[in-house]
């Protein structure tokens, strides 16, 4: 008997397929990489190539779910609209009836609560979307949380999920130190490198965008984004002259 | 399934407005995040308790009046919030018993106070100290006194008009500071610096209103609590007992003094006996 059909069911090793299955839609995706800074989160997105007709402005991965937390996602479009949707509407519930704004973690908690539930019910299949939720608590604190269609969620300082998730991960596990991203600049700076691993670099492939404390989110404009790959092209070139000498 | 739920349709079960199937409400994805979004209790088809009432209020001759019979008083100073309440119950012009607890220890850094119905107040409160413990666990930080009493007054608002009787006043220290919030059972709540409730809430406002200072001590509030109840029992029949003090500081509340006030009138009214 075939085990992928139902997603209520279990295969005997123990596997819930349509949920694997999901994961791999995910890893379809573009490139979405983030980073947790002292007192800035960075989110970096591939841009996937438009056609030329279209308004590559209508095609944000990035959305922002309240002014304290913001998330990007790489799986399913349509499907994500749907599960930001219903975190807009949680954050602002959270807001009415708590009157405080919602923490990184709670929100993250909703999502992946949403996301579970539709791996338990028949007549649905699971949401083909990992995300990574970011922002700030109300005391201050920034957070990174990661969570995949199973409806898991855990906290990172540095992830990245799509297309060659594994590639950037490895990165940044060399890569990521506190001392680094203590600074605004050495977040942002991390997370285009990591991001340059597996994109074409250039203003046309990368989008960036940043929160500090109190600060709404913000998108960065492509020239600054240029400024901060030349910056990185130009520290490469002098390590690699002084290796030479 | 998973059709019905996306149009939003919502199956009429026969169970009333209000009321839901209690196995709907496990599914529901709110229900493991915040708070009673369902009524707690389903009404029967057809009843109609608003309009019921509403033909009760008097004009027609039939009256039912619901008196709340007690008094509580609650005020922030510079030092915390002082809760002072009395602890007579009574059952028209029966005294039906003179030591009641009317505060509610929902936690070490909430206090509820309870005036109206004894046991809408008992009932009501005790299902938000629920409420608290569940959203603590749920969210491994103790819930605000701004979302408590928010939670208060949406269970009220959802027997609006039904013949609920509550007057109470939520309490505690949370990461904003002292809290103090007033609920009662129209759905208001109000934040502020003092409030009394209850038939004898006149005697102890005036009491309260003229000896109030925002840098007293802590043993000249102690005082101005003790005096606002007694001063309201004594003139109003529908209070007496003991006074039942507390103290909400920044670790928690302390449960003052219990003192009766009939020695205390004497104390404060010296010479007039």
């Amino acid at each position: 008997m075939s085990y992928d059909r139902a997603i209520t069911v279990f295969s005997p090793d123990g596997h819930l397929f349509q949920v694997e299955y999901a994961q791999e839609a995910v890893k379809k995706g573009s490139t979405v990489v983030g980073v947790r800074g002292k007192t800035i989160v960075v989110v970096g997105v591939e841009k996937k190539s438009v056609a030329k007709l279209q308004d590559d402005r209508t095609v944000r991965k990035i959305c922002i779910l309240d002014d304290n937390v913001f998330m990007a996602f790489a799986g399913l479009t349509a499907d994500a609209r749907i599960v930001i949707n219903r975190a807009r509407v949680g954050c602002q519930s959270h807001r009415l009836t708590v009157e405080d704004p919602v923490t990184v973690e709670y929100i993250t908690r909703f999502i992946s609560n949403l996301k579970q539930r539709y791996t338990q019910s028949n007549g649905r299949r699971p949401f083909g979307i990992s995300s990574l939720i970011t922002g700030f608590d109300f005391d201050g604190t920034p957070h990174l949380y990661h969570t995949d269609p199973s409806g898991t969620y855990h906290a990172w300082k540095a992830n990245a999920i799509g297309r060659s998730a594994k590639t950037v991960r490895e990165f940044l596990e060399k890569n990521y130190k506190d001392e680094h991203v203590a600074s605004d600049e050495g977040a942002i700076r991390l997370a285009i490198k990591a991001l340059l691993e597996v994109v074409q670099s250039g203003r046309k492939n990368i989008e960036l965008a940043v929160m500090k404390q109190n600060e709404p989110m913000r998108i960065l404009d492509p020239e600054e984004v240029d400024q901060h790959v030349l910056a990185l092209e130009m520290e490469k070139e002098e390590a690699e002259k002084r290796k030479k000498i | 399934m998973a059709l019905l739920d996306v149009s939003g349709f919502k199956s009429h079960s026969g169970l009333g407005v209000f009321g839901t199937d209690a196995s709907e409400r496990w599914n529901r994805i709110d229900h493991f995040t915040f708070g009673s979004k369902c009524q707690e209790f389903a009404l029967p088809v057809g009843s109609d308790p608003v309009g019921f009432l509403k033909s009760c209020s008097g004009e027609n001759g039939v009256s039912i009046d619901l008196n709340h019979g007690t008094t509580t008083l609650a005020f922030k100073f510079r030092h915390g919030v002082i809760v002072a309440v009395d602890s007579r119950a009574s059952a028209g012009r029966y005294i039906a018993s003179k030591d009641v607890n009317k505060v509610i220890e929902i936690n070490p850094y909430l206090l509820g106070t309870m005036s109206g119905s004894a046991a809408d107040c008992q009932y009501w409160e005790r299902l938000l100290a629920k409420e608290c413990r569940l959203y603590k666990l749920r969210n491994k930080e103790r819930i605000s006194v701004s979302a408590a009493s928010k939670l208060l007054c949406n269970m009220m608002l959802g027997y609006r008009g039904m013949g609920l009787s509550v007057g109470s006043m939520i309490c505690g220290w949370d990461k904003k500071g002292p809290g103090l919030y007033y609920v009662d059972d129209n759905g208001t709540r109000l934040s502020g610096r003092m409030f009394s409730t209850g038939c004898g809430n006149g005697y102890a406002y005036g009491v309260v209103d003229s000896g109030y200072r925002e840098d007293m001590t802590v043993e000249e509030a102690y005082e101005l609590g003790l005096r606002g109840i007694t001063h309201a029992t004594h003139r109003d029949a529908y209070s007496g007992g003991v006074v039942n003090m507390y103290h909400m500081q920044e670790e928690g509340w302390i449960k003052v003094c219990q003192e009766d006030v009939s020695d205390l009138i004497h104390r404060y009214k010296k010479g007039m006996f």
